[in-house]
């Protein structure tokens, strides 16, 4: 699963980048590398960009940038703040 | 009736004793220089992510009114001032924001050279205290390149308010180098990086920065032998490591500057002539 089908208040964590370059060092640079934990914050109206809540950060990323971040959803509760 | 004796202010006399180490006193110290930075003895730079108040700890130090702000670029180019400290002058560089020393936008360009290649005598860290992991990415790559860090803790305020507590002590154990909270917008923890800063600038406390080991041999190898190769071709250069390592990564940017030659103007042009006492204003390159 990759992270721009991440559902608004699942958690998940992230388990590879399929990018490379510059591109992939700039997600890295965010804080978002494999084992990090994700959660979507809040989505634009029509869902590209979203924003996503990376350690403790606030990351908008475009629906095709997110399309490169493979996850791993966190199976508990939804809604958990 | 005579009165009790009433305690000297800090700036009547001699300080013995424990005056030296009171933080009344060493902001006693401070001369705010403006833009005037005369004749300078070290070459501080402020370098942290964007947002975490570098231009407002530049601007507690220098009594400038380096426009402070949140939008992308707003340093875009290097901001400098100066201080007096212990009677020491001090050239202050503020630095664009920047994530990372190794993307490049155009102003991370600028604080990535200068850090990089500009020799400071001090890099001031600064980090945001309620994103702490996310800031120590920039922190452990400036520590690559050099041991002559101080972290300034910024945001503590903040970082309070949102029920976080920080093991300073813990954390400048695991850095190697010198921690100090702060909350610059209110002033508070300004006299206690000054102190780190000098401290670190005259090299009377012990730094170890903490390093990021590439657990890979035969990498170490390469990188060993590259920046050997490097440091043949540019003489003088610093940070060959780094340069290396780019180098096998095939990052573009870092294969043109060797290419073309570049990269040895990098390593003489951004600081001026080399550290010596007492250099003149005008001589760094923009």
């Amino acid at each position: 699963m990759t992270l721009d089908e991440l559902r608004p208040d699942h958690r998940a964590t992230v388990v590879a980048l399929e990018i490379r370059g510059v591109q992939r060092r700039r997600l890295m640079d965010l804080g978002l590398l494999p084992g990090t934990e994700v959660r979507v914050d809040m989505t634009s109206p029509l869902g590209d960009p979203t924003a996503y809540l990376v350690r403790d950060a606030l990351i908008a990323l475009r629906r095709s940038q997110a399309r490169a971040v493979h996850i791993e959803v966190h199976d508990d509760e939804p809604g958990r703040r | 009736m005579p009165g009790p004796e009433l305690p000297t202010a800090p700036d009547a006399g001699p300080a013995h004793g424990a005056c030296t180490s009171c933080a009344i006193y060493n902001s006693a110290n401070l001369r705010k220089l403006g833009v005037e930075t005369g004749t300078y003895d070290y070459v501080a730079a402020v370098a942290g992510n964007p947002n975490t108040g570098k231009s407002t700890v530049f601007n507690a130090l220098t009594g400038l009114r380096q426009h402070v702000g949140n939008w992308p670029g707003k340093t875009v180019a290097r901001a400098e001032g100066g201080f007096h400290y212990h009677g020491h002058g001090y050239k202050l560089v503020d630095l664009p924001g920047t994530y990372s020393l190794l993307s490049t936008s155009n102003d991370e360009e600028i604080a990535r050279d200068f850090l990089l290649f500009g020799r400071p005598d001090v890099t001031i860290a600064v980090v945001d205290a309620t994103r702490l992991e996310r800031n120590l990415n920039l922190v452990l790559q400036i520590l690559q390149i050099t041991d002559r860090v101080v972290v300034a803790l910024n945001l503590m305020d903040e970082s309070e308010r949102h029920g976080i507590t920080i093991d300073v002590r813990h954390l400048a154990r695991e850095l190697g180098v010198p921690v100090t909270p702060m909350a610059a917008r209110k002033g508070q923890g300004v006299p206690e990086l000054l102190e780190s800063v000098e401290q670190v600038a005259r090299g009377t406390v012990a730094t170890r920065a903490h390093r990021v080991k590439h657990r890979d041999p035969r990498l170490e190898r390469a990188v060993d032998v590259l920046a050997g190769q490097l440091q043949q071709t540019f003489p003088g250069l610093p940070s060959t490591r780094w340069v290396a390592l780019r180098l096998l990564e095939g990052d573009p940017g870092t294969e043109q500057a060797v290419r073309d030659g570049t990269l040895g103007d990098l390593g003489r042009g951004i600081a001026g002539p080399e550290a010596t006492s007492a250099r003149p204003t005008g001589t760094a390159a923009r």
